[in-house]
C-alpha cells in the first residue's frame, strides 16, 4: 500500500506520479520535494525572442500581407509544435514540481496567443523570462517579465507614448494603461491592495520607453560587445525619446526622474510591497490548498514571501512544510492542462510524435491549450470554473478516448496501484478491476474522481 | 439500453419532471412552443459604448475620438443613421435593419454599479448582480431561474463552463460543440457509479449527460458537422456563428432551454482600434453575425417571443488613448434585441462629452443603471415580481427601479 502522503506528494505537488514514482517518493515526500528545488537550465523553443522578433520584422519589411501570412502560417505551426513540446517536458519530467512551480509562474504573469503577435514569443517568454527566476528572486521575474517582448507587445506597453516625451508631443502619440494597471492588479498588489487610477496613470508614465527594439536600432555584434551591464538587448530596449520626463508619484512615494531607473524603482517597489506577499501567498495557497485558501496559511506564506525578499524557492520550501497542503488530499479539482499531463504520466508516456500530436490535440479539446487563456489574468484555478456540464462530461468522453489508445500498453491493476490507490474509494476499485475491457478500465481511472482531483 | 435513454432525456426536464406528472408536463410543454425566452449575451473586455453607438451628433465626439471618429452617416465608411445623433458602428450593419422594424433598443450611457476599472472584478460585479465584486457566488441568472414555473426553469449556457451569471441553486446544462466520440450510456452508468458522493462531479456530470441529450434532439445532424474552437481556444467569428446557431435551435425546441448565456470576447481595445475597420469592427462584426444566427435558427414565432440583451462590464475612456485605442472607462452601451423588444429609438438620458459632464473627467458619465434596463426586461417580459427583481434577482436594488416601455406588452 501506497502512502497518502506520497499521493499528496505525487499529485498535488508534482503533476501526477509517472510508474514507479510513488515508491521512489516512499518514506520521504518532503525531501523529495526539496531536492527539486535546484534550478537547472532548460530550454523548449527552437529560438529566442529577440530571434523572433527579427523574423517579425522581416516579413513586416515584406507588407502587411506578409505579415499575417507569416503569423497564420508558419508561426502559428510553430508555436502548436513549441506548445506540445512544453507539455512533454511536464509528461517526461522528473522533478515535476519544479515543472508545476514553473507553469504556475507562466500562469500568473500570463501572456496570450489571442493576440497573434505574442505566437512566436509565448514559449521563448517562459524559457528567459519565468524558468530562469521560478527559484530565485520575484523581483527579477517580475523585471525579466516587465522587459520580455511577449508581455511587452500583448499588453500594449510597447506602444505607450509619455505625452510630453519628445516623441509624445511631436507625434500626438501618448499613454497606453494596459500593461500598468495589470501589473498592479494582477502580478504584483491585487485588486484590493491600495492602488488609485492616478497610480494607475502614474506607473503608465514611469514605464513608457520601455519597449521592443526597431529593427533600424537593432544591435550589431561590435555594439552588443559594449552594452556591458545595460538591460538592453536584441529584445528590450528604453527609449528615452518615448519617456515621459518629470518626476512621479507612485503609491504616495515619489520616484525622481531617472529615465529607465524609474521603472526599476517602481517594480521593486512593487515587489516588496506587503500587499504583493499577500497577494502571491493567496494565489499559491489556493493552487497547493484549496480553491477558498485557509487565512492562516496565506498568513504563513506571505511571512516567508517577506522574510526572504521574495526568494521563491524559500517560498516553495515554506508550502512544502504547510500542513494544510497535505491534510485533507484531493480538495483541488485538475484543470485541464493538469489532467492531461497527469493522465500522460501515468501511463508512462514517452517522447513520439503521436504523443506530441495526442497531447495537443487533447488540451485543445479540453479547452485549455498552453499559453491561449482568454485574458491577461490567466486561466482560473478554481474548481467552479472548470467543472460545467459540458467539461465533466467531456472529460469523462476523453477520458474514454485515452483509454482506447492506452490501454494496448498498460494494465489497468498495474497503472491503479501506480496512481490512485492509495486514496481510491472502493467503488472506483471495483469498478476498475471489474471493467469490461482494458478501455474502459483506464477510462474509469481516468475519470475516477480521485484521478480528476489533486 | 432503451430504458436508459429514457431516462437520460427526461433529466433534461429537471425539475419539471419532480413537480408534475408526466401527462401535465407535457402539455405545458407542448402549449410552451411559444414561451417567453430570455438570452444574455455577455462582452467580455469592455465593448467601447462609443464606438458601438457613436454619438455623432454631440459637439465634442469628433475632438475626443480622433481617428476612432466614424464618417457620418451617408459619407464613406460612415455610422449607420439611428436618430440623427446616434449612428451605430458599420460593422453592425447585419443588425441595423432591426432598429427600424423596432427589434432593436440601444441603451446609452448604462454602467453597472460597478466604478473601478478592473475586467476581472467588473465581470464579476456584473455577474453577481449585486453592488460589489465577489459578493455571491452565484449569478442573477440562476436566481431568475429560481422565479420561473418548474417546467421553463431550464439554463443553458453554451460553452465548456457555465460562466458566473448562470452558476448557482438552480441546476442548469452547458453545451459545446465536442470532437471527441460521445461515451456509451453503459460507460456512462459505470461512471456515476463511482462519482457517487462526489457532490461536485456528480451533479455536472448529470446535466452534462441531460444538456448533451437534449442538443442531439434539438440540432441533429448539425452536431456532427460542428468543428471545435480554433486552435489559440478562442473562438472564430466562425465558431461564435456557430455557437449562436446551435443555442437558437435548442432554445427553439419546445422541450429546450428558457435562459441561455453567450460569451464573447475581443473588446478589449486598447490599441489598434480602427473606426470603421480594425479591432473593435472584426468584435462588432462577430456580435453582429452571431446575433443574426441566434435569430435565424430561433425563427419567426420563437424570435417574437425572445428579447436578447447584451451588456458588458465598463465602456471605455471617452477619448482616444495614445496608441489608437481606448482604455477601461465606466458608462458604455448596452442593448436589448428581440421581437418582444419595443425598439426603434435609443433610450437612456444623454449626459453629453463636454469635459465637464465626463465622470472623473475621462469617461462617459454614467446615467442609466444596467440593472434597471435588466429588471425592466425581466418584469415585463418573463413577468417577474418587481419585489422579487430588487431583493432576489438584482440583490439590494431598490434603488435601481425596473425601466418600463423597454418591451412590447
Amino acid at each position: 500500500m501506497t502512502s497518502k502522503l506520497a499521493t499528496v506528494a505525487a499529485t498535488r505537488f508534482g503533476l501526477g506520479p509517472r510508474p514507479g514514482e510513488l515508491t521512489r517518493i516512499g518514506g520521504d515526500p518532503r525531501g523529495w520535494l526539496k531536492q527539486q528545488l535546484r534550478p537547472v537550465s532548460l530550454r523548449i523553443a527552437s529560438s529566442d525572442g529577440a530571434a523572433r522578433l527579427e523574423e517579425y520584422y522581416e516579413a513586416r519589411g515584406k507588407g502587411a500581407d506578409e505579415v499575417a501570412k507569416m503569423l497564420r502560417g508558419q508561426t502559428r505551426e510553430q508555436f502548436r509544435d513549441e506548445a506540445a513540446r512544453r507539455t512533454l517536458a511536464a509528461v517526461t519530467s522528473d522533478a515535476p514540481f519544479r515543472e508545476r512551480w514553473v507553469q504556475f509562474w507562466s500562469n500568473h504573469f500570463t501572456v496570450s496567443v489571442q493576440r497573434p503577435i505574442v505566437l512566436g514569443l509565448a514559449v521563448p517568454f517562459e524559457d528567459e523570462a519565468i524558468r530562469p527566476h521560478a527559484l530565485g528572486k520575484f523581483r527579477d521575474m517580475l523585471l525579466a517579465v516587465a522587459r520580455h517582448p511577449a508581455m511587452l507587445l500583448y499588453l500594449d506597453n510597447a506602444v505607450s507614448v509619455g505625452p510630453q516625451s519628445r516623441a509624445g508631443l511631436r507625434r500626438e502619440r501618448g499613454l497606453n494603461e494596459n500593461f500598468a494597471r495589470e501589473l498592479l492588479e494582477l502580478h504584483t498588489l491585487g485588486v484590493a491592495g491600495g492602488y488609485t487610477q492616478d497610480d494607475v496613470r502614474e506607473l503608465a508614465k514611469i514605464l513608457t520607453g520601455w519597449t521592443v527594439p526597431r529593427r533600424a536600432d537593432r544591435m550589431g555584434p561590435l555594439q552588443r560587445a559594449f552594452v556591458g551591464g545595460s538591460s538592453e538587448s536584441d529584445a528590450f530596449r528604453f527609449v528615452p525619446n518615448v519617456h515621459e520626463p518629470g518626476d512621479k508619484r507612485l503609491l504616495g512615494r515619489t520616484i525622481r526622474e531617472s529615465g529607465e531607473a524609474e521603472g526599476i524603482e517602481a517594480l521593486t517597489m512593487l515587489a516588496q510591497h506587503p500587499s504583493t506577499a499577500n497577494f502571491i501567498a493567496t494565489k499559491l495557497v489556493r493552487h497547493f490548498v484549496a480553491d477558498t485558501p485557509p487565512q492562516a496559511s496565506v498568513l504563513t506564506i506571505a511571512k516567508a514571501f517577506r522574510d526572504s525578499d521574495g526568494d521563491l524557492a524559500a517560498v516553495a520550501a515554506a508550502l512544502i512544510e504547510l500542513p494544510a497542503a497535505w491534510d485533507p488530499p484531493l480538495t483541488k479539482v485538475k484543470t485541464p492542462n493538469e489532467l492531461v499531463i497527469s493522465a500522460l504520466r501515468a501511463v508512462g508516456a514517452t517522447e513520439s510524435p503521436e504523443l506530441l500530436k495526442g497531447a495537443a490535440g487533447s488540451l485543445q479539446q479540453l479547452g485549455q491549450f498552453p499559453f491561449t487563456a482568454p485574458s491577461p489574468a490567466g486561466w482560473s484555478d478554481e474548481a467552479s470554473s472548470w467543472i460545467g456540464p459540458e467539461a465533466a462530461l467531456l472529460r469523462v468522453e476523453w477520458g474514454l478516448a485515452f483509454g482506447a489508445k492506452a490501454a494496448r500498453n498498460v494494465d489497468p491493476t498495474v497503472m491503479l496501484a501506480d496512481t490512485i490507490a492509495g486514496v481510491a474509494s472502493k467503488a472506483t476499485t471495483f469498478h476498475i478491476e471489474h471493467a469490461p475491457s482494458a478501455a474502459e478500465a483506464v477510462a474509469l481511472l481516468v475519470a475516477s474522481p480521485e484521478f480528476q482531483r489533486r | 439500453m432503451t430504458e436508459i435513454l429514457i431516462a437520460r432525456r427526461s433529466l433534461l426536464l429537471g425539475a419539471a419532471a419532480v413537480t408534475l406528472d408526466a401527462g401535465t408536463s407535457r402539455l405545458a410543454l407542448a402549449a410552451a412552443e411559444t414561451d417567453r425566452r430570455f438570452v444574455f449575451v455577455l462582452l467580455r473586455g469592455g465593448m467601447d459604448g462609443l464606438a458601438a453607438v457613436a454619438p455623432y451628433g454631440d459637439n465634442d465626439y469628433a475632438r475626443l475620438r480622433g481617428n476612432l471618429a466614424l464618417a457620418k452617416p451617408g459619407e464613406t465608411d460612415g455610422g449607420l443613421d439611428l436618430d440623427g445623433f446616434f449612428a451605430l458602428h458599420p460593422a453592425l450593419a447585419a443588425i441595423h435593419p432591426w432598429y427600424r422594424e423596432g427589434a432593436l433598443l440601444p441603451i446609452h450611457a448604462v454602467a453597472t454599479p460597478y466604478r473601478e476599472r478592473s475586467h476581472f472584478d467588473g465581470q464579476d460585479l456584473l455577474e453577481n448582480g449585486t453592488r460589489s465584486p465577489h459578493a455571491a457566488n452565484d449569478g442573477w441568472l440562476n436566481r431568475t431561474l429560481s422565479l420561473l414555473p418548474g417546467d421553463r426553469r431550464l439554463g443553458l449556457a453554451i460553452g465548456q463552463q457555465v460562466p458566473l451569471v448562470l452558476r448557482g441553486a438552480v441546476p442548469v446544462a452547458s453545451w459545446a460543440p465536442s470532437a471527441i466520440p460521445a461515451a456509451q450510456p453503459g460507460f456512462l452508468d459505470l461512471v456515476r457509479e463511482i462519482y457517487k458522493g462526489d457532490k461536485l462531479f456528480e451533479a455536472a456530470l448529470a446535466s452534462g449527460i441531460a444538456a448533451s441529450d437534449g442538443a442531439s434532439v434539438a440540432l441533429g445532424d448539425d452536431m456532427k458537422t460542428m468543428g471545435q474552437p480554433n486552435a489559440n481556444g478562442a473562438p472564430r467569428p466562425a465558431a461564435a456563428v456557430t455557437l449562436a446557431n446551435a443555442a437558437g435551435k435548442m432554445l427553439a425546441d419546445a422541450k429546450g432551454p428558457r435562459i441561455a448565456v453567450l460569451e464573447l470576447g475581443g473588446w478589449d481595445t486598447h490599441a489598434g482600434q480602427g473606426a470603421a475597420r480594425g479591432r473593435f469592427a472584426n468584435a462588432a462584426t462577430m456580435l453582429a453575425d452571431s446575433l443574426v444566427a441566434l435569430r435565424q435558427s430561433l425563427g419567426p414565432a420563437v424570435w417574437r417571443d425572445t428579447v436578447v440583451a447584451v451588456a458588458t462590464e465598463f465602456g471605455r475612456t471617452a477619448a482616444i488613448n495614445g496608441t489608437g485605442g481606448t482604455d477601461h472607462g465606466t458608462a458604455g452601451a448596452a442593448f436589448l434585441a428581440g421581437g418582444a423588444v419595443a425598439g426603434g429609438r435609443v433610450a437612456g438620458r444623454w449626459p453629453g462629452l463636454a469635459s465637464g459632464n465626463l465622470y472623473q473627467s475621462r469617461d462617459l458619465a454614467p446615467t442609466t443603471d444596467l440593472r434597471a434596463v435588466l429588471k425592466g426586461a425581466l418584469r415585463d417580459h418573463l413577468r417577474l415580481p418587481a419585489a422579487k427583481l430588487d431583493t432576489a434577482v438584482f440583490k439590494d436594488s431598490g434603488d435601481a427601479p425596473p425601466l418600463s416601455g423597454l418591451i412590447r406588452v
